[in-house]
């Protein structure tokens, strides 16, 4: 039915341009353009609709220049696949490397081997690298051709109806109809919905992880136009939250739309039947797809050191190779080889040429010096280190259905060198689900005991819970004294104020039968209870209501944007104003009475970060006055009050109070009364800021600040933020393994002391250091201060011990150091103040001897700036740990970004390198997985340094005596699958499995993460040592033979193939005395070759 | 990246929507709680402590050291005799010869050395001829031979390799065998006579055949033209190699040893892998009787004298050996047994001492395990 009237309409609308096809196709879409450009001065697109055009050719198609919407993300094509990869195979300098050595050994004059044979290792290399691209790349194909045929539906004019089609055939200018929980396959402006309001509400679960609903809205005026329509609106960006432009009609009249009428490309239509809309952004060009940037490419610590290292192997080998040919230039008395072979025709190469060539013939000769196959296994061990943390079922969060997702591919062992880790308060250390704690109206203060109560038992269903609102019994009865006697009043505004002002969305799903009866019963006692007491009869009633409502079945379902507002709105509920309903236009509320009240909202100035505040206005049904409700920050409601009396004070000192205890407040006011012209008035000042194409937002908020004005305080809230479980042991094990951690949020000072507190970030002993905008007013002061604590510090540990009353020492953590432990506390002014050119060095100073560092008030740019900061001056390794969309630039500036999958949307958990969802997980990714990682990867990159140079050094030590003239007493074949077959496998296995100490034993003594952070198993005096036993015992390898069968009749290749045998029975045992816990199959796969080896060496021996 | 990151979303939407409907049947994610997925794979976790690191080098320091006083004394028993006979001082026989060399000189030059042994040979005794500081290893020098043409191949007869320049062509004839090795062959004349405290000499019987490796006599090297007997007519097109006196075919009169199959020239065609080395030049098989293949006294060694070294400044040696189990003399590898083993057996001593000196300190802070 609604499928029909959807077809109606777009027939209403679409057959005028039948008859107008002549002067539609005469309109130059260049003109509008032009036009545009004019009045924008932005580059735009101008769309116009295909309906008219669906009989021309291709090339005469008005949107022709527009990107299609089918999407092609495989890198490749069947036929260039493998001119292409080879192409970005190369763009790796060791490719390159190998490739030249091959090649080189075709130049006759410098040849060392059969140049064929050359060839493998470097064949085979690059065959398993592309057989891997070409793997990946044929999935993505797939997936691509799967998205692609999704079949939709698109308006065709023929048949006037909507036809299936695939994505695919979406273009630029089509009129697309998607259905109720159908998943949108462009960018599409959104012209019609079954809605009467002209609402259609998407999920974009896929493109941010967010299950709240968005509301979109029908371009303004659009059901009305009949003439053919041409939409001019920015070129494609990846701002998924900004999008302006209009509809212009033939008579030129334009119709401005936003955002909030733009369905992307990748959500999912909800609750409403269907939404049909013109497309405007197609394929490559929506703003999912311009939003997905594929995986970063972050490159690890390890990996850095090991180039630098690669590059000594080079300069090693450069040298090794000079000295090859220094003594081709000596001349060894090899007259008689000479006159063997350079006699023809009398042309003897000149010696200093010899060398030359020489040079290069060594070259090809130690090529094996620098590791082929290094970057192939560390790829391939990072692979199954992956897997192997994501199969981590200690990782795994019961709750969520969710294991820790990697995002990064090749950082893992970074997790094993962290040593400064900042992170978010609201949601990360806290669990970011609200609890309705304490409330103060008119300046009467009550607090909510039961709640707090709830949380001090975890059960494994709290999590559901926190809906459930005790009321406070005190309160109820003021509430319902009120309720009977008249009407109106201060508590009733308040309540209704909690229940309206806010951007809830109230869907009435049928929600499951209630399965936790022990709660219910708990309730039940406390209503038995209550209703002895109570004295109304209204009030039973109400309260019955209540009770009744969690378990009933006409359940509304609440869809709140952020924690607090659910909170909030169950509070309200939980007193009987329970919101029913919500429209564009009106709002529902129930009474504890059972009344209906149904209020008209004017208007809503919705919530943003600079005014902290957000209001309704709304006109009352009875009284038909127009009233304002706000809320907001406490600070950004009380400097706007319009009359002080002793209600805001009392009220001042019980937000003191909640902030104390670590609540988040919230102050709620009122407007009564404004004047209808007054209203009138503003409201069209407003529409016209609206629809304003520049300086929107400033506009707007001039507006907003002009209303919000003179109210009247009603009260305050006080909601808790739980601490996630476990947080204490966890940031004291981070600490133990010598982390510092820093807090950066955006909550005031008090609310995140507290939080620090009850967190074990800062212990009550510590020495504590508040520096806040207040008592810090100008730059000098600033540094005066800063100058102090340090001139301080520097004295104190200059002399330890000297002043047990400026130090607070904390024994547990530092030991025998006796450094005193001193938490820094600085908000957001003070820090930007502190973060300027002049006193950043003097800041660093000071936070290199903090224990712990607290930022408050912080913004999430300079969250970023922080952590760039500390990872620049102080050269360490930082993660940064964070939730919410405010995090995101911090998680990107960071070594380590880690996003914890919570409440407020999948933001943070796209930017991340690592994803998990819960604080306490940290623990065990950084402790166990960081540290095998970390400590695996590193053992096998100096072991295949190690076992590189071991194997090369026998030929280089052989050139000493066979005149230098690059022979190998080793067979090629032996020699060239040296790196591919005979050792390559015991390192990987090596790299993936071994266990230095059991995850038990590092999650007890987090200590042994220091090795980690001091880079202790992987220095540079590493690396050196690592070469010089190489050294030693390639030395061993090559003269315990050269002992045993001077001057004996050994031929060449039997010198040299048990030496090959000696040698690799050599490296193979020094990975076993590597190898700190023998698992079978490591062990297997080192004896396995062993075997192959030694049963290969002696096949090519006879 | 977008297309897979997108299906992997919508596999989730998909699932949280099944797993609301469905009830019972909800996969959930979460990981297998397998040995090999949460790395709980048993495990051998050898840590060294004194009570297995001791132990070991003791057992090591007593093995190696029989097995090196062994190897040494054998290696000591052997008999070995080795005399030079470059001929570089005014004092020596060859001196002359070494001096007046020619690649082409018709004339053989004949030298004559005297030695006696001190102690009889026993068993069988081989006999080498050593060149010192020729580097027979030389890559270039290695790669100069052309193995098919050695196999036999008609085709590389007339063709050699490209490897064997500049000695592949000589006079438009292609060379057999071809190449550097092969033309650097060893061609001196080395004759053995017992001298009889009565004055009379004795030439001792050589045995020529059975030097070479049985691979190489039977696999590797074959004359061409199958079993053509008449080698002359086989090698009719090609030329000698430069520096030969004679052509291959005349390199012995035996049909079995003439020709690519000639042991000698086996032998020298596998090229040495140090600059110092020895080849097998002849057997002297032990007699049937109770005498000593070589008995003490005196001897010459009569050399025809035709091999230059002096332009490298080569050594030329004559060696006579007998051989055990363990192969030739060769005191070292006796040696570094017993060193290593000694070492080993010392820092036991010296570990245990320290060990039982201060090994009791810190037992109570042994690493958890």
């Amino acid at each position: 039915c609604s499928a029909l009237t959807a077809y109606l309409h777009l027939r209403q609308v679409f057959v005028p341009t039948e008859s107008g096809q002549g002067s539609l196709t005469g309109v130059d879409s260049t003109l509008f353009s032009l036009s545009l450009s004019l009045s924008l001065s932005l580059p735009v697109r101008t769309v116009v609709s295909n309906l008219p055009f669906e009989d021309l050719k291709k090339r005469e198609q008005p949107n022709r220049r527009y990107e299609g919407n089918a999407i092609k993300t495989n890198k490749y094509r069947l036929w260039s696949f493998i001119p292409m990869n080879l192409f970005e195979q190369f763009h790796r300098m060791a490719n390159i490397y190998f490739v030249g050595l091959a090649i080189l050994n075709f130049v006759p004059v410098v040849n060392a081997f059969q140049p064929e044979v050359a060839l493998i290792p470097i064949c085979v290399i690059l065959a398993l690298t592309t057989v891997k691209d070409g793997w990946e790349d044929f999935r993505r194909y797939q997936t691509d051709q799967q998205l692609n045929n999704t079949p939709c539906f698109i308006f065709n004019r023929k048949q006037m109806c909507f036809m299936e089609r695939r994505w695919k055939d979406v273009r630029v200018g089509d009129f697309v109809r998607v259905l109720s929980n159908e998943i949108i396959p462009a960018d599409i402006l959104l012209l019609h919905t079954s809605d009467p309001d002209g609402v259609c509400h998407m999920e974009t679960a896929n493109l941010d992880g967010e299950t709240s609903l968005k509301q979109r809205k029908v371009v303004p005026g659009f059901s009305t136009l009949v003439r053919a329509l041409s939409v001019v609106c920015e070129n494609p960006n990846n701002n998924l939250n900004l999008f302006k432009g209009y509809v212009e009609r033939p008579d030129k009249r334009r119709t401005g739309f936003g955002i909030d009428s733009l369905l992307l490309r990748g959500c999912t239509v909800r609750n409403t039947d269907d939404a049909a809309g013109i497309v405007v952004y197609a394929g490559h060009e929506t703003k999912s797809m311009l939003n997905n940037s594929g995986p970063r490419y972050k490159r690890s610590k390890i990996e850095r050191k090991m180039n630098t290292d690669v590059l000594f192997c080079v300069v090693l080998l450069f040298f090794m190779c000079l000295i090859g040919a220094l003594g081709t230039v000596q001349g060894t008395s090899l007259s008689i080889i000479q006159d063997a072979l350079h006699a023809d025709n009398g042309n003897y190469i000149p010696s200093v040429l010899a060398g030359f060539y020489m040079f290069f013939t060594m070259i090809i000769l130690l090529q094996v010096m620098i590791p082929v196959s290094l970057y192939v296994s560390i790829e391939l061990v990072k692979m199954v280190q992956i897997f192997f943390i994501t199969q981590d079922v200690e990782l795994y969060d019961e709750e969520l259905d969710s294991r820790v997702q990697c995002r990064a591919l090749n950082i893992t062992e970074d997790l094993g060198q962290i040593q400064y880790i900042f992170s978010d308060k609201t949601g990360t250390l806290t669990e970011n689900k609200m609890v309705f704690r304490r409330c103060s109206i008119m300046g009467t203060e009550y607090c909510h005991e039961e709640n707090g109560a709830v949380g001090e038992f975890v059960s494994p269903y709290f999590l559901k819970q926190e809906t459930v609102v005790v009321p406070d019994r005190k309160l109820m009865l003021e509430v319902d004294r009120q309720m009977a006697s008249i009407q109106t009043g201060p508590y009733l505004d308040f309540f209704l104020a909690l229940a309206i002002c806010n951007t809830v969305l109230v869907s009435s799903v049928k929600t499951l039968a209630d399965p936790f009866s022990t709660d219910e019963d708990e309730s039940d006692g406390f209503h038995s209870s209550n209703v002895s007491d109570a004295t109304g009869q209204k009030g039973i009633s109400s309260e019955r209501k209540v009770k009744s409502s969690p378990s009933g079945s006409e359940e509304v379902c609440y869809e709140a944007h952020s924690p607090d507002e659910a909170a909030l709105i169950h509070a309200a509920k939980a007193y009987g104003f329970s919101m029913v309903e919500r429209t564009p236009h009106y709002v529902t509320v129930k009474l504890p009475n059972e009344a209906l009240l149904k209020f008209e909202v004017l208007d809503i100035l919705t919530f943003d970060s600079t005014r902290r505040r957000m209001s309704i206005i709304v006109r009352h049904p009875h009284t038909k006055e127009i009233t304002m409700y706000t809320k907001g920050a406490d600070s950004a409601v009380m400097e706007r009050l319009g009359n002080v009396f002793s209600v805001p004070v009392k009220t001042q000192k019980d937000l003191d109070m909640y902030a104390r205890n670590g609540l988040r407040t919230l102050c709620f006011a009122k407007k009564v009364e404004v004047l209808e012209q007054e209203f009138r008035a503003w409201s069209a000042v407003r529409q016209e800021a609206l629809s304003a194409m520049d300086e929107k937002e400033e506009r707007l908020m001039e507006t907003a600040n002009f209303i919000e004005s003179n109210f009247n305080l009603l009260g305050a809230t006080g909601i808790e933020d739980r601490l996630q479980e476990s947080v204490p042991e966890t940031i004291l094990a981070l600490r133990r393994a010598g982390m510092q951690l820093w807090v950066l949020t955006g909550d005031k000072p008090e609310t995140a002391i507290n939080i620090a507190y009850s967190c074990k970030l800062l212990e009550h002993e510590d020495l504590f250091l508040y520096t806040n905008a207040v008592s810090v007013i100008c730059q000098s002061v600033c540094k005066m201060r800063l100058e102090d604590t340090l001139g301080e510090l520097r004295r104190s540990t200059l002399a330890p011990g000297a002043d047990h009353q400026f130090r607070g020492y904390n024994s547990a953590f530092t030991g025998p150091l006796m450094e005193p432990s001193i938490g820094l506390v600085i908000d957001g002014p003070t820090l930007s103040m502190a973060m300027s050119d002049e006193l950043v060095e003097q800041f660093v100073e000071l936070c290199k001897h903090c224990r712990a560092v607290l930022c408050c008030r912080v913004t999430p740019l300079q969250k970023s700036a922080v952590v760039k900061l500390i990872r620049q001056k102080l050269r360490v390794m930082t993660l940064a740990v964070g939730d919410g969309a405010n995090d995101v630039n911090m998680i990107q500036a960071a070594d380590v970004g880690i996003g914890v999958s919570g409440q407020e949307g999948m933001q943070a958990v796209m930017a991340s390198d690592f994803a998990i969802t819960r604080f306490k997980h940290l623990q065990r990714l950084l402790l166990v997985h960081g540290h095998w990682c970390y400590s695996r990867l590193a053992n096998m990159v100096i072991y295949f340094f190690y076992k590189n140079v071991a194997y090369v050094n026998l030929l280089f030590w052989y050139q000493f005596f066979c005149g230098f003239s690059a022979t190998a007493m080793i067979d090629y074949w032996l020699m060239i699958f040296f790196n591919l077959f005979f050792t390559s496998a015991p390192p990987i296995m090596f790299g993936i499995m071994d266990k230095e100490v059991s995850d038990s034993t590092l999650l007890s003594l987090p200590e042994l993460y220091k090795r980690g952070q001091h880079s202790e198993g992987y220095r540079r005096s590493t690396f050196w040592i690592a070469i010089l036993d190489a050294f030693y015992q390639s030395l061993v390898c090559f003269f315990i033979p050269y002992w045993t069968y001077n001057g004996s009749d050994i031929g060449i290749f039997a010198f040299g193939t048990p030496m090959n045998t000696v040698s690799l029975f050599t490296i193979i045992l020094h990975l076993a005395i590597e190898i700190k816990s023998w698992v079978s199959l490591l062990s297997a796969s080192s004896l396995h070759k062993t075997m192959t080896k030694t049963s290969l060496s002696l096949l090519i021996n006879i | 990246m977008m297309a897979s990151s997108y299906s992997a979303k919508e596999e989730d939407g998909h699932h949280s929507g099944s797993a609301g409907l469905g009830g019972d049947a909800i996969r959930t994610r979460k990981p297998d709680n397998t040995a090999f997925k949460q790395q709980r794979l048993p495990a051998w976790q050898p840590i060294l402590t004194a009570g297995t690191v001791l132990p070991a080098f003791f057992i090591i320091g007593l093995i190696f050291i029989p097995i090196g006083i062994g190897l040494y004394v054998t290696s000591k028993n052997i008999k070995e005799f080795e005399i030079d006979y470059t001929g570089t001082d005014m004092s020596s026989p060859c001196f002359n010869c070494s001096q007046s060399f020619s690649w082409n000189s018709t004339t053989p030059c004949r030298c004559v050395l005297f030695f006696s042994l001190d102690q009889p040979f026993e068993s069988n005794v081989f006999m080498y001829y050593g060149l010192s500081n020729f580097y027979q290893n030389h890559r270039r020098y290695v790669k100069s031979r052309d193995d098919s043409q050695l196999n036999g191949d008609e085709r590389s007869l007339k063709e050699p390799s490209k490897e064997c320049e500049p000695y592949r062509t000589n006079e438009n004839k292609p060379i057999a065998p071809c190449g550097a090795i092969a033309n650097s062959m060893f061609n001196d004349t080395l004759d053995l006579f017992y001298i009889d405290p009565n004055g009379t000499k004795t030439q001792i019987p050589l045995m020529k055949k059975g030097i070479a490796w049985w691979t190489d006599k039977h696999v590797k090297f074959r004359n061409p033209g199958g079993s053509n007997p008449n080698l002359t007519a086989v090698f009719i097109e090609t030329a000698k190699p430069v520096n030969w006196r004679k052509p291959v075919y005349e390199l012995d009169t035996d049909p079995e040893n003439n020709g690519f199959i000639n042991e000698d020239f086996i032998v020298w065609m596998r090229t040495a892998a140090l600059p110092t080395f020895r080849k097998l030049y002849r057997i002297i098989q032990k007699k049937n009787d109770m005498t000593p293949t070589l008995p003490r006294g005196n001897y010459s060694l009569e050399v025809t004298y035709n091999y230059p070294v002096r332009s490298f400044e080569g050594r030329k040696r004559m060696i006579l050996s007998a051989i055990s189990w363990m192969g030739g003399k060769n005191p070292f590898l006796g040696i570094a047994y017993i060193t290593v083993g000694s070492i080993c057996f010392f820092l036991g001593v010296v570990l245990l001492f320290i060990h039982h000196k201060y090994g009791n300190r810190n037992n109570s802070s042994d690493i958890p395990n």
